[in-house]
């Protein structure tokens, strides 16, 4: 295998998966595990811009796709969740 | 209106969305043909006249450095604006010390050992990370923002392998706030200092070094990534901290 086809069957495979990602991310309900799904969302669109030979933006969605924005949206549910004492055990 | 008529009605946008991106991709260049000047330019002197191999580096703080120096602004007013709109209000008190009936009836699952071991082995790794890529900038891929990203990150491990307190007594407000404004205004400052020179703004005057690539080339490139990667850690550790600290507030009943 030439090195160009290796590079076709990775941008390929990786165009692939974050379409599946993203349809995994629309199609999820539940806010924490759709934070989750969605981390792994900004994982796999790192990867794409990686296929795509640009590691700068990679880097950049890897720390605000994959940590940054996940962690805000962590903290911001676990603020509006009822406090622990309404649920019973 | 119907559930009928909004059918239709969704049938003819959304055809009319298909048509023109059907037309708009029909008009585009053929896959991974550039037909702009500026690459090329670009890559043709960017090494020569920066010394940075990182050329990505040098496009962001140095050919379009005014255009960073605005996206740095960005970042250091929401981290500004959440310091103002979440600092603590009357009626709310620290969670850290609830009431008897409060703490009985809390239901906070223990940190496992586990994620407090690997949090605790990976804070040091972490920091290295960040600090390798904010101090690279000129020599490989990398750069302030996600340097400084990833150093923040260090803290959280640090939140999250021990107390909240911890993580505030190593990263206290007043710290974070000044390390916040050395790097936004350190940023700046190295643009005016330019114009004190009678140079344009954000000029490179800096010595570029000899070897093209290393830590010590490229002038203003490396000295204003070091700076933009503690404003986004600092401001990063800021915003973070600041929700932290909310999550841990409970908004006192108004009864």
């Amino acid at each position: 295998m030439t090195p160009n086809v290796v590079m076709d069957v990775l941008q390929v495979t990786a165009l692939v998966l974050v379409a599946a990602g993203a349809t995994l991310v629309v199609r999820t309900r539940d806010r924490v595990r759709l934070v989750l799904v969605l981390s792994a969302y900004g994982m796999l669109l790192a990867i794409l811009f990686f296929a795509f030979q640009a590691p700068d933006v990679a880097l950049s969605e890897l720390t605000v796709g994959a940590i940054a924005l996940p962690l805000i949206l962590l903290l911001a549910i676990a603020k509006v969740r009822k406090p622990a004492k309404m649920r019973k055990q | 209106m119907t559930p009928r008529q909004r059918r239709w009605l969704f049938a003819i946008a959304a055809a009319g969305l298909v048509a023109c991106y059907l037309w708009a991709f029909s008009g585009l260049p053929g896959f991974g043909n550039y037909p702009g000047p500026y690459g090329q330019a670009i890559l043709n002197h960017a090494i020569a006249q920066t010394n940075a191999t990182g050329v990505v580096s040098a496009i962001n703080f140095e050919y379009r450095g005014f255009d960073t120096v605005g996206e740095e602004f960005i970042l250091f007013t929401a981290a500004a604006g959440m310091s103002v709109v979440l600092r603590r209000l009357r009626g709310e008190r620290q969670g850290g010390t609830p009431s008897a009936e409060d703490a009985a009836n809390r239901q906070v699952p223990a940190t496992s050992s586990a994620v407090r071991v690997v949090s605790l082995l990976l804070v040091g790794p972490t920091a290295v990370i960040g600090w390798w890529l904010a101090t690279h900038a000129q020599a490989n891929p990398s750069g302030g923002f996600q340097g400084g990203v990833i150093l923040a990150t260090a803290f959280f491990l640090v939140y999250l392998s021990g107390e909240f307190i911890v993580f505030r007594r190593l990263s206290p407000v007043a710290l974070l706030d000044a390390a916040e404004a050395v790097g936004a205004g350190g940023f700046a400052a190295v643009g005016v200092t330019a114009l004190a020179m009678s140079l344009p703004y954000l000029y490179n005057y800096l010595p570029l070094g000899t070897i093209p690539g290393a830590v010590s080339s490229s002038g203003t490139i490396a000295l204003i990534s070091f700076l933009v990667g503690i404003e986004v850690a600092a401001a990063f550790v800021l915003i973070i901290g600041e929700l932290l600290e909310q999550t841990l507030l409970r908004r006192e009943e108004s009864s």
